[in-house]
């Protein structure tokens, strides 16, 4: 699949954003963070900037943007329909934490619940942003029981990233929330691992002799295309990145999207003041740009079907 | 609502035979000169003379070569274009209700005027009905010539999609799939008709033929297997017998 840059910014950076609003509502909520203006403003501003600019982003490889309220009316069947719905409804929430927070100085009772409203509503969105390429048949390497969990692990992982930067800068330390970045990259890192294993070793089922209904009669290659250039279907589709970078990618992606931020995460619960604070920004830094190399192999790995009908003998 | 009908009364759609389809690409030509003024006209056609020509087609003709060991190569002309799946996939996942598959008929269409172009139903079709037109923003495919199969104006003969009408070899047939009794329910089975990646699971309703089983040698008409070797002289015996040296 053609690894489009409004969408592999949309999914990474809304990602992030929805990862540290859970963190903030959940971690606000259970009174972990400090009741105060400022942190109520920064997490939550940075949070719900991230998501804004990221659902932005999504409407900008739309054909018609200016329909794009349209995609919210069929929540009954669509996923993407469900995501627009689910990201809408996350504001509200999102909102009164806010006015708790930065207004009112308390994250306690109400509060408490729309904070807690806000992660799960916060995750459900990354669920359905998942359940999008999860939900398409057409393409084997999405349509597997690993990509509904990465998405979700790595948004977590992204937001307690974001999430340990901002103890760090406003001085609240805290071990748990740091152990709790620290976890979470290890089991982000283990999930995708197992991602990229099983597409490795696994193939969709249709085959270029089912796609056009000659079984078992022999090996099939094409003789001719039906066109003498690319198509629509050929460059949204037919994206081929080469085996070598792709494997060199992963490499970058191991290491700076979860290899040393892990290191950098763990290292910073050794060392304090100004150290540990440049351990977390380097571990966010690295690891953003390591996600968006991970999201970028994930459309460009993708193979979808009707490659089939153009020199795939499988997908 | 883009959840897709619990039945349709009618099943229309193509039967395509693989054995009589010569590729010929007179289906997509016509398909593209009909539609370009029809339902979802107008299709795009950018730099047709040019070396890049590109635009949106909904019918695509491929030739592919079956490699069959000691047997001859054979090769399959394969027109392509939308199935009309019972299980459109394509329906269900837009966001806007602009795809939509009829209940009366089984045809699957797309309201231009609704769709905002974010293309996720081209990703979930598995076959590549679906082609993006760039200069409107918005998604199309094969209508299966519904401005033409119920256009009282046309005369009743060709009340037929412009592929199946166009085909110079009558590889291409349309009807109801849903009637056992139809003539291209008939032709499906004698035929051995088959789905297109069944394995999916989309159901589609449009059938292709298998071509049929060929004869590797040729009918014994009692003529010798090698002509007769025929004894020359004089001038002509001269001549092999130096040629042959």
């Amino acid at each position: 699949m053609h690894p489009a840059f409004s969408v592999i910014f949309f999914t990474t950076c809304s990602g992030a954003g929805y990862g540290l609003l859970a963190m903030m509502g959940i971690l606000g909520a259970a009174g972990m963070l400090p009741a105060d203006r400022w942190m109520g403003l920064a997490g939550l501003f940075f949070a719900l900037a991230l998501v804004s600019v990221g659902l932005l982003a999504s409407t900008f490889h739309l054909g018609r943007p200016e329909r794009a309220w349209r995609a919210l009316t069929q929540w009954r069947s669509s996923w993407l329909a469900r995501e627009g719905v689910m990201a809408v409804l996350t504001y509200i929430p999102a909102a009164l934490l806010g006015l708790g927070w930065v207004w009112f100085e308390d994250t306690s009772g109400l509060w408490a619940v729309a904070g807690v409203v806000s992660a799960i509503l916060a995750w459900l969105t990354v669920i359905c942003t998942a359940m999008i390429y999860k939900s398409l048949r057409t393409i084997h390497q999405w349509h597997n029981d690993w990509t509904v969990p990465s998405y979700l692990l790595l948004s977590v992982m992204s937001g307690a990233v974001l999430m340990s930067v901002l103890i760090h800068l406003f001085g609240v330390e805290n071990a748990y929330i740091q152990g709790l970045t620290v976890v979470t990259l290890a089991l982000g890192w283990g999930l995708k691992t197992m991602y990229w294993s099983f597409n490795k070793r696994s193939k969709g089922l249709p085959t270029v002799n089912s796609a056009i209904g000659i079984d078992a009669a022999g090996d099939v290659s094409v003789l001719e295309l039906p066109h003498t250039s690319a198509n629509y279907l050929m460059k949204e589709m037919g994206y081929k990145v080469a085996q070598k970078h792709a494997d060199k990618l992963r490499v970058i992606s191991h290491l700076t999207g979860f290899a040393l931020p892990l290191a950098f995460s763990a290292l910073a619960m050794l060392v304090d003041g100004y150290a540990a604070l440049a351990c977390v920004v380097l571990a966010w830094g690295l690891c953003s740009l390591g996600i968006i190399v991970e999201r970028w192999l994930f459309f460009a790995e993708a193979k979808h079907s009707v490659n089939l009908y153009y020199g795939a003998t499988s997908v | 609502m883009t959840s897709l009908p619990t039945s349709t009364n009618k099943k229309l759609g193509l039967v395509i035979d693989l054995d009589t389809c010569v590729g010929c690409h007179a289906c997509a030509t016509n398909c593209k000169e009909w539609n370009t003024g029809g339902h979802s006209a107008p299709l795009p056609d950018f730099n047709p003379y040019g070396a890049e020509p590109d635009g949106v087609w909904f019918n695509r003709v491929h030739s592919f070569e079956v490699k069959r060991g000691d047997r001859p190569n054979l090769t399959i002309n394969f027109p392509r274009s939308c199935l009309h799946c019972d299980n459109a996939a394509c329906v269900t996942v837009c966001p806007t209700g602009a795809s939509y598959k009829r209940s009366e008929d089984g045809i699957v269409l797309v309201n231009t005027d609704k769709c905002i172009g974010c293309k996720l139903c081209s990703w979930a079709c598995p076959y590549g009905a679906r082609e993006f037109d760039t200069d409107e923003g918005v998604m199309k495919k094969c209508t299966l010539c519904v401005d033409r199969i119920y256009n009282e104006n046309l005369e009743p003969e060709d009340r037929q999609p412009a592929c199946v009408l166009t085909c110079p070899t009558g590889a291409r047939h349309f009807g109801d799939l849903n009637d056992p009794e139809s003539e291209v329910s008939q032709l499906t089975a004698a035929r051995h008709g088959r789905d297109l990646m069944p394995e999916l699971g989309y159901k589609p309703t449009n059938k292709y033929l298998p071509p049929r089983a060929r004869k590797v040698d040729s009918v014994d008409v009692g003529a010798p297997e090698e002509l007769e070797a025929i004894e020359a002289d004089g001038f002509l015996g001269w001549l092999d017998k130096v040629l042959s040296k």
